[in-house]
């Protein structure tokens, strides 16, 4: 009995270390002061502060766009990547796709932005962006495919072809369906990746551009206001219920198999 | 015409030769089956054949069309895996219709014969059911379906029974054997199993090390192999070193150091002076009590060491005045306790004269 009150409050104390942060952003989203210091009563003025102000929604357009495109991208680069380091385990593949991956942000960044400006001589801006993101997500999706890959009897995919399919059928009527649940975790992690990056994106974004990230980073340069504690509480919705979905696509992605 | 034909096959894996020049004749409707230890080459023939991999020399044609640069999935020619690899995402039926949805059947045809199908395997009731709940037995089964419903020309089976325990194993033997010959289709069959392989093949390749040791029925395999291997690897056998002294028209007559003079059936040029072995199944040698009247022609004296009560049979193991050992099995039909050997008593070995097959060294 002693032992089991213990282990609850261990528990409770560790799901309050991770979640207490979050859950006071998301009461202060919802307090009618100015000041992020004390609760002084309701109102949901900061969300309507937030659905004003154009700036923030122009990041947060930015920031979807970019998310979306290149966590779309990243799938189908780094599906293909999984696919040839398990299957054909190429020289070199594996080391060159998990690089950026193991790679310091700020190393990635700096070395984005020289490239971009001093190779391309590329304008910086919403492209700029998206290839950056699209560089450090794709090895994420690998890695996960890769691993859903390795568990599986490789004599499956020799079965497909035995019976009669193509390379191509083989690929979408057992490959693809098998892989599956690791494509879409893959997404889903490029996504969350992408739409909370700040530092790669700080380098490579240039002037007219912003993302949420940034545009928050730039307002409590003056003073944290609860309108960006209400920015905030919708960016976790979203994340929570991205989490939600990939629960019911893809269960085994998020429950540890038995 | 042969519906299957290597012709001199060679496959190397680096500095390994991993099947070296390798020719076989495959007829149709046949229960054919490649015998061998572990790494003797005969999943990488399987592999060629369902062109999973090429041979480096040779060739490997199909009703006389040659298979070279045919996909796998051209070729009239479908593989049960030793794992099953079953697509544990689809149904039975789902993986029964794969093959038949792969050659673009028509839905109707496709439904009729998943439904032949799993009746002919005894599964109409699982259709709906995943792989992952089916127990080994029916799993096999399944595999099985698949590889046979598209009525391949040929069906490669790679050592499927191998998961199975030995009851189940032995229960699943006879329904391949029943299966095969309801479907016609022509079986190659992968397995170590020596037991295995004699009960369900029509013909047999024993194989080592690459190479091809015999070809034959189960029964001449086991009456008359061509070498050691075959003899050692087949069945149990008793070795016995010996030279040739004389010929006869119906019999040789051998020399073994320590054991004196022996005969056994005759084979072809086998000149005086010839070394060699002479091989000896331990159901052709009798056992009785030391000093017992010679009945047959080959006799030898030893010591039983230890004995196997197996039921139906009792196996003796029985030390010579040479050193070697010799088995020797007896039915126990009618037998009582009386009639045992016990550890330690002397006893007499006797044999026909042309029981035993000489192999030449």
């Amino acid at each position: 009995m002693k032992r089991r009150v213990w282990l609850w409050g261990a528990a409770l104390a560790t799901y309050a270390f991770l979640y207490l942060p979050l859950a006071v952003v998301v009461l202060f989203s919802f307090n009618d002061s100015e000041l992020n210091a004390s609760w002084v009563g309701y109102t949901t003025r900061w969300y309507r502060v937030l659905a004003n102000d154009t700036d923030m929604l122009q990041a947060a357009a930015n920031s979807l766009f970019i998310a979306l495109a290149a966590s779309t991208a990243a799938t189908v680069l780094g599906t293909m990547a999984g696919i040839a380091m398990q299957r054909w385990r190429p020289p070199l593949l594996a080391f060159l796709v998990l690089t950026p991956v193991a790679m310091p942000e700020i190393l990635l960044g700096v070395s984005l932005l020289l490239f971009f400006r001093q190779v391309l001589d590329l304008t910086l801006g919403l492209f700029s962006i998206l290839a950056a993101h699209v560089t450090f997500s794709t090895g994420f999706v690998a890695i996960i495919v890769r691993a859903r890959l390795a568990g599986m009897d490789d004599s499956l995919f020799e079965a497909a072809r035995d019976l009669g399919a193509t390379p191509w059928q083989s690929f979408v009527r057992i490959t693809l369906p098998l892989i599956l649940p690791g494509i879409i975790a893959g997404f889903l992690m490029s996504f969350t990746l992408s739409i909370d990056d700040f530092v790669i994106t700080f380098f490579v974004a240039g002037v007219g551009v912003t993302t949420l990230p940034l545009q928050i980073y730039s307002m409590i340069k003056v003073a944290v206001t609860p309108e960006v504690n209400a920015v905030s509480t919708l960016l976790m919705a979203l994340t929570l219920s991205l989490i939600v979905l990939a629960a019911r696509f893809a269960p085994e992605t998020l429950r540890a198999r038995s | 015409m042969a519906l299957l034909e290597l012709r001199n096959i060679t496959r190397r894996f680096g500095k390994l030769e991993a099947v070296s020049n390798v020719t076989l004749d495959i007829a149709a409707g046949e229960f054919f089956t490649l015998l061998g230890p572990s790494g003797c080459g005969k999943t990488t023939i399987l592999r060629m054949i369902a062109g999973f991999d090429a041979p480096d020399a040779g060739s490997i044609a199909l009703d006389g069309r040659p298979l070279a640069g045919i996909a796998p999935e051209k070729r009239p020619v479908h593989t049960v895996f030793q794992s099953y690899a079953l697509f544990p995402h689809l149904t039975v039926a789902g993986n029964i219709a794969f093959p038949l949805e792969m050659a673009g059947r028509t839905r109707d045809e496709i439904r009729r014969r998943v439904g032949d199908t799993l009746a002919l395997v005894h599964l109409e009731d699982k259709g709906d059911a995943y792989p992952h709940e089916l127990s080994g037995g029916q799993k096999q089964r399944v595999a099985l379906a698949r590889g046979l419903v598209n009525r391949p020309r040929l069906l490669l089976l790679d050592e499927p029974l191998g998961a199975l325990d030995a009851k189940l194993r032995e229960r699943m033997q006879g329904e391949l054997i029943a299966l095969q010959r309801e479907v016609g289709v022509t079986f190659v069959f992968v397995t170590h199993a020596q037991q295995e392989a004699l009960a369900l093949s029509h013909r047999i390749a024993v194989m080592n090390a690459g190479r091809i040791e015999q070809v034959d029925v189960p029964e001449v395999l086991y009456s008359a192999p061509r070498n050691r291997f075959v003899a050692d690897f087949i069945g149990t056998i008793n070795l016995v070193e010996v030279s040739v002294t004389a010929t006869a028209p119906d019999r040789l007559e051998l020399a073994a150091a320590g054991l004196g003079a022996l005969t056994t059936a005759p084979v072809a040029d086998a000149a005086p002076g010839t070394r060699g072995a002479l091989a000896l199944r331990p159901e052709h040698v009798r056992i009785g009590r030391a000093g017992a009247p010679a009945t047959l022609k080959n006799r030898v004296e030893g010591t039983v060491a230890e004995y196997l009560f197996l039921g139906d049979v009792t196996v003796y193991k029985v030390r010579l005045a040479d050193g070697s050992r010799f088995e020797a099995l007896e039915t126990n039909a009618g037998a009582g306790r009386a009639q045992f050997h016990a550890i330690g008593e002397r006893v007499t070995l006797q044999w026909r004269h042309d029981a035993g097959v000489f192999l030449r060294d």
